[in-house]
């Protein structure tokens, strides 16, 4: 690891000031993806500005039913918040599938949006790589990527994202919340997540400094009844394969409102717009949601080592499908 | 994300720093004061093994993938590996040579003996400190203890016996 | 009267492991302690071009970099001996940084050395290091076309080829044939310690801690390549935190350290990183059988044909024996196996848990499987049929067996008779349920060398018995106070194993399950001679009460000698005498090579496995073994390490996979985040029958050990429960999500 200064902020508005003016400074909350990445020279900045002491925490309710969940929260603290459980299952359902219990007490929210690829070209510190080394080339293309983005890929990157719960925040339209330069802005999660195209080293919109203070879930009387499904080689404290976040709702016997969404196999948290237009107004069957999916993959660039991918993403979101009309979790 | 900042420079704007170079460092370690003079960047598993001789810490992989350097900062059991040691000061760290009081080992100590939870024992000392904090965090039925200590790989598999010993002092027993 | 063998004590080394108090091989403090950080070469194949320390220099605290341009030059390159033979055993007949040669990624290509970790970690990676690069040679699919029989394999004490009957004959009067390639990925061993060495000089003597499976045999490795006296070498390695064989053969990392220490004049820690893991100590090789059944109607086998092919490195002819104990299974009059090698950019693989076995009996026991299915004959029973009454392959009467019993025993305990043997009928819910078994065997070896032990008994009556081996997870402490106590007749509560330190009695590395059969047969030996000494003092002291009593009608038991009426502890007599201890050494002189039976341990595994055939997900539900390993030391630690061996078939079954990177040589699995060990929610909850068999020939007290067995044939029980439960037979491991998605969405 390279030398580093710390700092440690006590107010928002002074972390702020400070990282936007310092181009070689990061910030430091959980660690889990800054002191892995920095140990391997993936991440070089000079200094880091410790957050953890903001008071940016907690899970609050909002007037409309929705949710506010501090940027700092712990991921195993909003998983066993009440308030989450209770109106975006899914939202606990992925944080507790994704890492380790040690992990999920140490990462928090924001961080959590914001944790690196886990390809391993990007983090060898090595290998071209236009993520880490812009124009430096992408090693995955010819490379070995059995875990590798099919969704919103490039011939520029195809490094999947690794996050469970952007998944199902994406699913239920959250909102990002920041504080920049330029004071407050607020992002659409779908909009928060880029996709490489010619810019793999550019995963979001916020500028240099630009700190998330809180997420917030709107209101969705659909999502009390959301799912999170997760397909990994081991039962355990791995990455997804491939994963679905979901929530629908019947009225007659027909989809009246649906949110779905995919991990593992893109290379954003996958909102699967396509599928939830084949869904809607249609029978709550299983060829309806296979068409569905069918037609959310059909643009799918697999490489030679995950083109099971394209099947996988497919099948998981006919499960998830399944699960929210079958056993009672329609609502 | 930052840019790559030159190696030594001046201080930059903003927030006092501290470092690159070695600095004064005060941790509470097992309820006792520690003083440390290290730089920034040592790990809080590096300044627990290599500068105060607490060693039950373990490196398994220093990158957050296997649990073997699993301690408690507040009370709850995180990863000394991915934390800086400057980060704790101001928090309570306790490491597997603070869960036994005078000599008497803490009930999942004897239940991991008892259970022979535990072979080379190198992950050992991070199973127990996961597995105490588990049973103050709940998750304990029968079902359920696998998937709650999947965060801490043993490569001798002693797991059926690291579930058992967890039942046992769920138990009581 | 009870004995202490067997007897399922607690560890008696668990307070150190779960207080942390138990320090391994980097653990060690030294007064001026630098360190150390190995640089691994970023291309397969080529030279060393340039390499510019500048940089490196500048941060504070730089000590040393080392690199063939600067390193001294080895005294000797020791031959290639695997470390039960109990020689030097370097891993590969390779020294790094002996010149600009790269020979594969991740080879030693520099080692920096600084006053702390961080400053050696930063320093080695501001190295800047200039290659030329020659297209590597990787995986199976490039080096099949060069393959090549060799005259040996194995250090070159196995033959590349044997046969007997004629299996072309055997194969053309088959009424029932099976074929089939099997296909393994490269596998890692991944202890939770990395491999690590702290080096400390004091003058020319050398004293080294090493996570070794020998300290023997680094103490060997070391002083003939740095070309130091034997005298002048020392290895302390009290715990090892686990092994699995990249701690059986001698690295370069131990002289390394040495060198680094000497070149800094100061102690040196040289911890392995997790990555350096994948590149510095060795691998179980990826590789490819093929395998060829010929049977009768009635199921009994007229021709198995075996072959393997994989990749070696350039230096040295290495496959893991994947081909011995699956030609000694069964009775199968026609014969024939072959290695073949080609030499790929990849370091020399090496022994790993189930050496050989693992693999070769994993497509054995899948194509039993298969034949008993196009037979109609249960498992089981198919292999009840071709039990062998002695070894198939040297004639020789097997010193013990068990395998039926096996069958019987883990059959009835896992349930397995009322089985159907339709594949795909059971399901619950998303998941189809399904069954299946395998038998296991892996060999008995000795060790090449004499063992040695020392025993001690004081006057207060308490026991120490030293031995140099290391404590790596087998609990050797605990068996050998066990085996101590039986032979004084003392109470093991009063015995102490010493271990770990090369001052104490010469033992060969604890590998390939021998381990607790040769420890235990030179503790037995060293504790036996110490009573008979005893005793025959007592006889001859006018002072005892047992004076002139025979020797040999005198029994021992709670540290008492007793002859008829008369009666003396050890105490009162070494005490009478002035005697504040006695001392024995013992000298166990294993069989050799040409001894005329086959030792062999067996074993049958039971799996059931729940399969999604729509997501391709497999869970092992349940899993139940049982064993012969002879004499059990010691029920509770035996157990679990049969355990961790079948856990590992699971991990090997269904989760270990590494792969070299075609054009850089990589392997692109290099950290615990990417090469999948089982973790805790993979592992059902497993049953482990223990067999015991006398056995009068392998070692004084008839121990075959338990490292290896419980993996093998752990996989093949999975594979095939997974075709029970699927109908779908695949010949490969791992068996991942890709292969067993099926049942095309609507």
């Amino acid at each position: 690891m390279r030398p580093i200064t710390y700092s440690r902020a006590d107010d928002t508005a002074g972390a702020v000031t400070t990282v936007s003016a310092d181009p070689t400074s990061d910030y430091l909350a959980g660690g889990t993806t800054e002191i892995d990445l920095l140990r391997r020279n993936v991440l070089t900045p000079r200094r880091l500005v410790d957050i953890t002491g903001l008071p940016l925490t907690g899970v609050e309710e909002a007037p409309d039913g929705g949710l506010r969940i501090g940027a700092l929260a712990r991921m195993s603290e909003v998983a066993a918040s009440p308030l989450v459980r209770e109106r975006f299952p899914a939202v606990a359902e992925a944080l507790e599938a994704g890492a380790s219990p040690q992990l999920r007490h140490m990462a928090t929210m924001g961080g959590n949006l914001l944790q690196r690829v886990r390809c391993t070209y990007y983090r060898d510190a090595v290998s071209p790589c236009n993520k880490r080394d812009p124009g430096s080339g992408c090693s995955a293309l010819e490379g070995f990527s059995r875990g590798h983005a099919v969704l919103g890929t490039s011939a520029h990157c195809i490094a999947a994202h690794p996050s469970d719960v952007a998944v199902a925040l994406a699913a239920l339209d959250a909102r990002v919340h920041t504080l920049g330069r330029s004071g407050e802005q607020v992002y659409g999660i779908d909009d928060f997540f880029l996709t490489p195209a010619h810019t793999p080293h550019r995963e979001h919109p916020l500028e240099h400094g630009e700190l998330i203070t809180a997420i917030e879930l709107p209101s969705a009387p659909v999502a009390r009844r959301s799912v999170y499904l997760k397909v990994r080689d081991r039962a355990s404290y791995e990455f997804a394969l491939a994963s679905a976040a979901g929530a629908l709702s019947l009225v007659d016997g027909t989809i009246a409102d649906v949110r779905l969404a995919l991990g593992g196999v893109a290379t954003k948290p996958w909102r699967a717009h396509r599928a939830e237009g084949v869904l809607l107004g249609a029978p709550a069957t299983r060829d309806a949601f296979a068409e569905a999916a069918r037609v959310e993959l059909a643009d799918a660039h697999p490489t030679r080592d995950n083109a099971f991918k394209v099947d996988l993403a497919q099948r998981v979101a006919v499960r998830v499908l399944e699960t929210l009309t079958a056993n009672g979790r329609t609502s | 994300m930052s840019v790559r900042g030159p190696e030594l420079t001046e201080h930059g704007p903003g927030l006092e720093e501290r470092g690159p170079g070695p600095v004064n460092v005060t941790l509470s370690v097992n309820g006792t004061e520690r003083h440390l003079h290290i730089e920034p960047r040592v790990s809080l598993l590096d300044a627990l093994r290599e500068h105060l001789e607490l060693t039950g810490s373990k490196k398994g992989c220093d990158q957050g993938a296997c649990g073997a350097c699993t301690v408690w900062i507040d009370g709850r059991r995180v990863l000394a590996c991915l934390t800086l040691a400057m980060a704790c000061e101001g928090h309570e760290v306790t490491t597997v040579e603070g869960l036994s009081a005078d000599g008497e080992l803490h009930a999942m100590q004897k239940a991991f003996i008892a259970e022979d939870a535990l072979q080379c024992g190198y992950c050992t000392p991070g199973q127990i400190m996961a597995a105490v904090a588990l049973l103050a965090e709940g998750h304990t039925a029968d079902g359920e203890i696998g998937e709650w200590m999947s965060g801490n790989l043993c490569r001798c598999a002693a797991y059926p016996n690291i579930r058992a010993a967890v039942r046992a002092v769920r138990d009581g027993s | 009267m009870t004995t202490a063998i067997g007897q399922p004590l607690t560890r008696v080394d668990g307070r150190p492991k779960v207080t942390g108090a138990a320090r391994y091989p980097t653990e060690f403090p030294a007064p001026g302690m630098a360190h150390a950080c190995l640089v691994g070469a970023r291309v397969a194949g080529g030279r060393v071009l340039s390499v510019d320390a500048s940089a490196a220099w500048e941060e504070p605290g730089v000590l040393a970099v080392l690199t063939h341009e600067n390193l001294p030059r080895i005294a000797g390159q020791p031959p290639l001996v695997p470390s039960l033979f109990g020689g030097p055993a370097p891993g590969e007949t390779f020294f790094p940084m002996q010149d600009d040669a790269v020979h594969y990624a991740g080879q030693h290509v520099a080692l920096v050395v600084a006053d702390t970790h961080e400053r050696a970690q930063h320093a080695a990676s501001l190295l800047r290091i200039e290659y030329e690069e020659s297209e590597p040679l990787t995986g199976i699919e490039q080096g099949r076309d060069q393959a090549y029989e060799p005259e040996a394999i194995f250090g070159g004490f196995l033959p590349a080829r044997n046969s007997r009957g004629d299996v072309a004959a055997g194969l053309a009067q088959a009424s029932v044939r099976v074929e089939g390639t099997y296909r393994f990925a490269a596998n890692h061993h991944n202890p939770l310690e990395t491999s690590g060495t702290t080096a400390v000089w004091d003058g020319d003597e050398l004293l080294l801690h090493d996570g070794t499976q020998g300290v023997t045999a680094t103490q060997l490795t070391v002083a003939a390549l740095l070309g130091v006296p034997l005298s002048k070498v020392r290895v302390v390695s009290p715990y090892v935190g686990g092994s699995f064989g990249c701690k059986a053969m001698v690295w370069h990392h131990p002289a390394l350290a040495a060198m680094a220490a000497r070149a800094v004049g100061r102690p040196v820690k040289l911890a392995l990183t997790r990555e350096q893991m994948f590149t510095s100590c060795g691998h179980r090789e990826e590789q490819e059988q093929h395998i060829a059944l010929g049977a009768t109607h009635d199921g009994k086998l007229t021709a198995l044909s075996h072959h393997k092919l994989s990749p070696t490195s350039p230096f040295d002819d290495w496959a893991e024996p994947s081909l011995q104990t699956a030609a000694q299974m069964y009775a199968c009059p026609n014969y024939e196996g072959s290695y073949r090698l080609f030499r790929a950019n990849t370091m020399t693989p090496t022994f790993m848990r189930g050496p050989g076995d693992s693999s070769g009996m994993f497509a054995l026991e899948c194509a039993m499987d298969e034949l008993a299915c196009r037979l109609g004959i249960d498992p089981v029973e198919l292999r009840l049929r071709n039990l062998a009454s002695a070894d198939p392959a040297s004639g020789r009467p097997w010193s013990s067996n068990g395998l039926e019993e096996c069958f019987e025993r883990g059959a009835a305990r896992f349930g397995w008779y009322d089985r159907d043997p339709e594949p795909r009928v059971r399901r619950e819910g998303a998941w189809l349920i399904g069954t299946g078994m395998a038998a296991a065997g892996y060999p008995a070896p000795a060790p090449g060398t004499p063992q040695r032990a020392r025993a001690r008994i004081y006057a207060d009556g308490s026991v120490v018995v030293q031995a140099a081996t290391p404590e790596f997870g087998t609990g050797v402490a605990t068996a050998m106070a066990q085996v101590a106590a039986d032979a004084l007749g003392v109470p093991v509560s009063r015995c102490r194993f010493e271990k770990g330190d090369t001052d104490f009695p010469g033992i060969a590395a604890a590998v390939g399950s021998a381990g607790a059969g040769m420890i235990s047969a030179a503790v037995h030996t060293a504790a036996t001679a110490l009573r008979e000494q005893l005793v025959g003092e007592a006889v001859a002291d006018p002072g005892s009460p047992l004076h002139g009593a025979d020797p040999s009608q005198v029994a021992v038991h709670d540290g008492r000698m007793t002859a008829g009426p008369a009666t003396e502890p050890y105490t009162d007599l070494l005490r009478r005498n002035h005697r504040p201890d006695a001392e024995a050494s013992g000298t166990w002189h294993p069989p050799g090579m040409d001894a005329p039976y086959a030792t062999t341990t067996f074993g049958a595994q039971f799996a059931e496995v729940a399969v999604d055939p729509e997501l391709g997900l497999v869970r092992v539900r349940r899993m139940t073994g049982a064993f012969a390993p002879g004499r059990v030391l010691n029920a509770r630690t035996a157990r679990s390490q049969l355990m961790g061996g079948m856990l590992w078939g699971l991990g090997q079954a269904l989760l270990e996979a590494n792969h070299m990177e075609h054009g850089t040589g990589r392997w692109v699995n290099a950290s615990l985040a990417d090469y999948l060990v089982a973790v805790n929610a993979d592992a059902p909850d497993v049953a482990v029958e223990l067999v015991e068999v006398e056995d009068r020939e392998v070692n004084p007290l008839g121990v075959k050990g338990v490292g290896e067995i419980g993996q093998v044939g752990a996989n093949a029980a999975i594979a095939n429960a997974v075709h029970h439960a699927t109908g779908r037979r695949v010949r490969k491991m791992p068996v991942t999500v890709e292969d067993l998605m099926e049942l095309p969405l609507a």
